[in-house]
């Protein structure tokens, strides 16, 4: 084989993308297609929680429209970090929508599931053995750390996929998945070179994000070639050129040079990236380094508490220069009221936005007021009713809190809903964020193999 | 003397996994690009300062083949989604560096 015609939907399935460019996409034919369904970006919370970011009717369009092209042309079709977080119950739900498709549209091929929740006891004793390392500045975790999680994950490397393929498999439902690895693994199972095909994945896992303008919910082509490979937009209102394709390179990434795979590491200090027709751009000189300590990612969560919210505009100046005394106040009036009641642990927060609402530094650049503030008023409590009560005692007292100066007695806060307080739900934190050193980076991922058959 | 935000065509902040907070300013020519890196006021100490966070974590690199530089440092609140956390996908991060002042 002398070239290899990958096709990457789009940025996020379920995020949506033009029907036409998957189109045009599948009259070039591909030998396959992938796309990318998870990230830690949103958060903790669905890890947690064992629920996708993506809502049903969002994922049957998209994935509807995946697997028929992908049936049309009979090229795999691979999903990688199902169900936005990768657990058990996110792959869950990618295969009842695939299975729900499969029905309706009377589809016929070789299922290949690889799951990613791993068992307690293996990061327990692979902590004991010392071979879990914290990423970045954060402390090493302990037997307690993995007891309080409710689930974790490990990101799988090309591996496990390249043995689905091997195994005949048509569709591939991956739970937590390295980007690269959904694009890259039919390139390594076909002998290309490891640091293009690294490279040309690290690109498309993003849809069509290094175009302009971006498009992370839009379709790609990458075609790979024995010493170089070649992007092309699949949408004609999008355009390639070498500088929007480095640039890429940055987005997401620590450095924009190097990345780490859970089988080595990608050297792109080589790279070379030109035009190479008026709509391709062409890449060569990325290199791989194969890991001497091969290691997988850990991702998992813990649950800290519940939460309410209520959100509220202010437009009264006086109230606008005094909203740090009255928060105060609400504060110690809410702990004065709750100390003879049975709700004793919470967190009460307010955020103003306007002021202080989006800039986690202290030094904030602009010190002038602004004329109107939205106020969020969080309270998380261990279960939802102390969350629920926490929230009404400290709404109520902010409505009606007098401070110097108040002319407005009329009451502190614009609620623009009734019910004005909003339940969160439960609230998770990462918990674990680890490497995990490993003999064989494919052995904790198995595959499981089903003849789907409409 | 230019405010960073005018002569950047792209300046934008995101997670680089929930621990650390990217910086990428790109800019649309290699002039414009090499009169930033040459003015060396973009350094640990400035981003410290600006984001109070150790000058010792900040790590600044040039990305010639995109006329770009990026800059990455431990998130300065809690870590993505965690109680306290404002900015979850840490999005518009970008903000104390717009009116950085390049001669």
């Amino acid at each position: 084989m002398d070239e290899l015609k990958i096709l990457s939907v789009c940025g996020f399935m379920g995020y949506g993308f033009p029907e036409q460019s998957l189109l045009t996409g599948i009259q070039q034919n591909p030998h396959v297609i992938g796309a990318d369904n998870g990230s830690t970006d949103p958060g903790p919370y669905y890890l947690g929680s064992g629920e996708p970011l993506i809502k049903r009717p969002q994922m049957l369009r998209d994935l509807g429209l995946a697997l028929a092209a992908a049936r049309e042309v009979g090229v795999p079709l691979i999903i990688g970090s199902s169900g936005t977080a990768g657990g058990d119950p996110h792959v869950d739900s990618v295969l009842e929508v695939l299975n729900y498709l499969s029905k309706r549209d009377n589809h016929s091929y070789r299922l290949a599931v690889i799951r990613s929740e791993l068992d307690k006891k293996l990061v327990v004793d692979a902590i004991k053995s010392n071979k879990v390392r914290p990423l970045g500045d954060q402390p090493d975790i302990s037997e307690n750390d993995v007891e309080a999680s409710e689930r974790i994950v490990g990101q799988m490397g090309v591996g496990p996929f390249v043995r689905a393929l091997e195994g005949g498999a048509e569709v591939i439902i991956a739970g937590r998945s390295c980007d690269t690895a959904i694009f890259a693994s039919m390139a390594v199972m076909k002998g290309f070179d490891l640091g293009l095909a690294y490279h040309m994945a690290k690109i498309i896992e993003c849809g069509a994000q290094c175009a302009i303008p971006t498009g992370t919910n839009d379709s790609i082509m990458a075609t790979l070639h024995e010493d170089y490979f070649e992007l092309e937009p699949m949408n004609p209102l999008r355009t390639l050129t070498p500088t929007s394709v480095a640039a890429h390179m940055m987005y997401e990434q620590p450095d924009p040079y190097i990345f780490h795979e859970p089988e080595g590491l990608v050297d792109l200090h080589g790279s070379n990236i030109e035009m190479s027709t008026e709509r391709r751009v062409r890449v060569e000189g990325s290199k791989f380094e194969l890991a001497t300590n091969p290691t997988i990612k850990l991702e998992a969560a813990r649950r800290v508490g519940f939460r309410t919210i209520t959100v509220a505009g202010i437009a009264d100046p006086s109230l606008i220069d005094h909203l740090e005394e009255v928060s105060c106040g609400v504060r110690e009036t809410v702990d004065s009221m709750l100390r003879s009641t049975e709700v004793k642990c919470y967190e009460l927060r307010f955020t103003a936005y306007g002021i202080d609402g989006v800039l986690m530094s202290s030094n904030s650049p602009d010190k002038s007021k602004p004329e109107e503030v939205g106020l969020l008023i969080e309270a998380i409590g261990d279960d939802q009713e102390t969350a629920d009560t926490v929230l009404s005692l400290a709404r109520s007292t902010f409505m009606h809190f007098g401070f110097t100066g108040r002319k407005a007695t009329g009451g502190n806060l614009a609620f623009p809903f009734s019910p004005s307080d909003f339940r969160g739900g439960p609230v998770y934190e990462f918990s674990i964020y680890h490497t995990m050193e490993v003999d064989d980076p494919s052995k904790p991922f198995n595959v499981e193999f089903e003849d789907i058959v409409s | 003397m230019t405010m960073l935000y005018d002569l950047a065509s792209v300046i934008r902040s995101k997670n680089a996994g929930p621990l650390l907070t990217t910086i990428d300013l790109l800019f649309e020519d290699n002039k414009t690009f090499e009169r930033v890196v040459a003015s060396e006021i973009l350094t640990p100490d400035l981003i410290a300062n600006l984001y109070g966070v150790p000058a010792g974590n900040v790590k600044i690199v040039s990305f010639f083949a995109a006329n770009a530089i990026k800059i990455t440092f431990p998130r300065a609140g809690a870590r993505s989604g965690s109680p306290g956390d404002k900015d979850v996908y840490g999005a518009q991060q970008h903000r104390p560096l717009i009116d950085v002042e390049i001669p």
